[in-house]
């Protein structure tokens, strides 16, 4: 090519650079991945910018069709097999559309329900707990308020966490990894016990056992993973990414109320009356920040708000009120 | 909590353990603002360059300029610089090699009000997004498109495809680097109003 330009752009074929940066994603995706490999990549990517756009769009384009996992009843079938299939597939495409189109826009039905049919709803209410048995003798415990979709019929492995929390124990296939979206992340598990809570934007891993990986799911996301050791805490928002390694008390904290209790270990007053306030319909509200800053450790059975405010009254000696079902905590 | 290992939030991305450490901000910047606006740049290099065989290394030239420009200074809006740098490069080839003449290089304006934004809806977007996810796998040869719904859907390494296909890993190993390539140039090289097409 043009081999006369001051720069490195164009001193190789692009789609030469292509091909290799394909040949690198492949083997680093679909085959098994050394360490030095990564070395030699990483040496490849940073030798020139033409590299490493290559790379990223492919690595995009790949990281897109996720998406399709969600679909794969649909995506499995090619549109066009024959030519008078082909205009019905279309017609049932064209329908399909008009409906989930219908739906969204009369009943607000989100989109994951039409699009993967089979997949089930789970749901504790607030203060609820309920555990689910899948066929492989994996179990997945739900704690308050959580909603999560399955597929019962145990041969799809993925789950996704619609809001709350879950406690995985997973009995490892390498076939079919087991995974967990929540909140536009993805966590691919390799033979582990872990935590999944899901509120807002924010999802939050603790790995208890084994392996896992968290990766971005969403491609209009910025790509973030991190393959995840026991004890560490994964936090991801749409944005960010962040992992720190949590004690062996922490997580047992962390998990305590798959044994109905709460454990509060060097907590504010804020950050405790807000963990009551998952569990139980009579919220705690706290008045003043100085009040919320108030440090507080202490271990309490998840439905003892009333015990919760009578510490709180007698320890701190801080006002608590009831008002509309709410207890207000004020100084 | 203890150890933390956060190394501190860039302005445009969080690097953290695990990652791959390859400048990822400006990976993440390229995947989110270029990417999209490849359709449009290969259209416009289409209209405006007759040597078909050259516009991949065009398109490639446009994505390394704006990653170095990137690295200086984050354009905002993205656009703009993205087309001045394509058209910047059209030029130089044409003055370069004198093939094509220079007013082929003239309808940047025309273009401009060509594009569409993007539809706020995210509803018809997702679903919009999922159908050319599938017209992008259905446009793989039959092999290549079984072996990449093997790995996507079932998750299966290249080696539990090849004894799942009865195929040589060499061979896995071709269906899936051609099938990325060509899913790359479909989900981002071709212009995205499949709609009115249908």
């Amino acid at each position: 090519m043009s081999a006369h330009d001051d720069d490195n752009a164009t001193f190789v074929d692009a789609r030469d650079i292509e091909a290799l940066a394909a040949d690198w994603f492949g083997r680093r995706q679909f085959w098994n991945w050394k360490p030095e490999e990564q070395a030699e990549l990483d040496v490849w990517l940073n030798s020139s910018l033409a590299h490493r756009v290559a790379y990223w769009r492919l690595e995009a384009a790949w990281s897109r069709t996720e998406r399709l996992v969600a679909v794969r009843q649909f995506a499995r079938e090619p549109v066009a097999p024959a030519a008078g299939k082909r205009k019905w597939s279309k017609a049932i495409w064209i329908v399909a559309g008009a409906v989930a189109i219908a739906a969204i826009a009369l009943l607000g039905v989100r989109e994951t329900e039409l699009l993967r049919p089979g997949m089930q709803t789970y749901s504790t209410s607030v203060g609820e707990t309920r555990t689910l048995a899948l066929a492989d003798g994996s179990r997945i415990e739900l704690n308050t308020d959580t909603v999560l979709r399955a597929n019962r019929n145990g041969k799809s492995r993925i789950v996704e966490l619609e809001k709350g929390e879950a406690f995985f124990q997973i009995h490892h296939n390498k076939a079919h990894p087991f995974i967990v979206l929540a909140a536009g992340h993805r966590v691919t598990d390799l033979g582990t016990k872990f935590l999944v809570r899901h509120d807002g934007s924010r999802v939050q891993v603790t790995l208890v056992e084994g392996r896992a990986r968290i990766d971005t799911a969403d491609t209009g996301m910025q790509p973030h993973s991190a393959m995840l050791t026991p004890g560490d805490v994964a936090v991801a928002t749409a944005d960010s990414m962040s992992v720190t390694k949590g004690s062996p008390q922490e997580l047992t904290d962390t998990l305590s109320w798959r044994s109905g209790m709460l454990i509060f270990d060097n907590m504010t007053l804020g950050d405790a009356a807000a963990e009551f306030n998952r569990y139980n319909k009579v919220q705690l509200v706290i008045v003043g920040s100085s009040v919320g800053r108030t440090p507080i450790a202490g271990k309490f059975p998840i439905d003892g708000v009333d015990r919760f405010a009578e510490v709180v009254k007698h320890v701190f000696g801080l006002r608590v009120a009831s008002e509309h079902g709410a207890m207000v905590i004020s100084r | 909590m203890t150890d933390i290992s956060e190394t501190g939030r860039e302005d445009l991305g969080l690097v953290c353990r695990g990652v791959l450490v390859i400048a990822p901000d400006l990976g993440a910047w390229f995947m989110r603002e270029v990417l999209p606006l490849e359709a449009v740049l290969m259209q416009f290099l289409h209209r405006n360059w007759r040597n078909e065989s050259d516009i991949t290394d065009i398109r490639q030239d446009v994505y390394v300029k704006i990653c170095e420009a990137a690295q200086e200074h984050v354009p905002d809006p993205v656009r703009p610089l993205l087309f001045t740098i394509a058209r910047n490069l059209l030029v130089d080839r044409v003055r370069r090699k004198h093939v094509v003449p220079i007013e082929a290089v003239a309808d940047l304006d025309a273009l401009g009000i060509a594009v569409e934004p993007l539809s706020p809806d995210r509803t018809v977007m997702a679903r919009d997004e999922i159908r050319r996810l599938q017209l992008a796998l259905d446009g793989l040869p039959p092999r290549c498109r079984e072996a990449v719904i093997l790995a996507r859907l079932d998750g299966l390494s290249g080696r539990e495809i090849a004894t799942r296909m009865g195929v040589t890993e060499q061979a896995v190993s071709k269906y899936l680097n051609h099938g990325v390539r060509q899913l790359a140039d479909m989900l981002y090289g071709e212009p995205t109003d499949h709609r009115r097409r249908v």
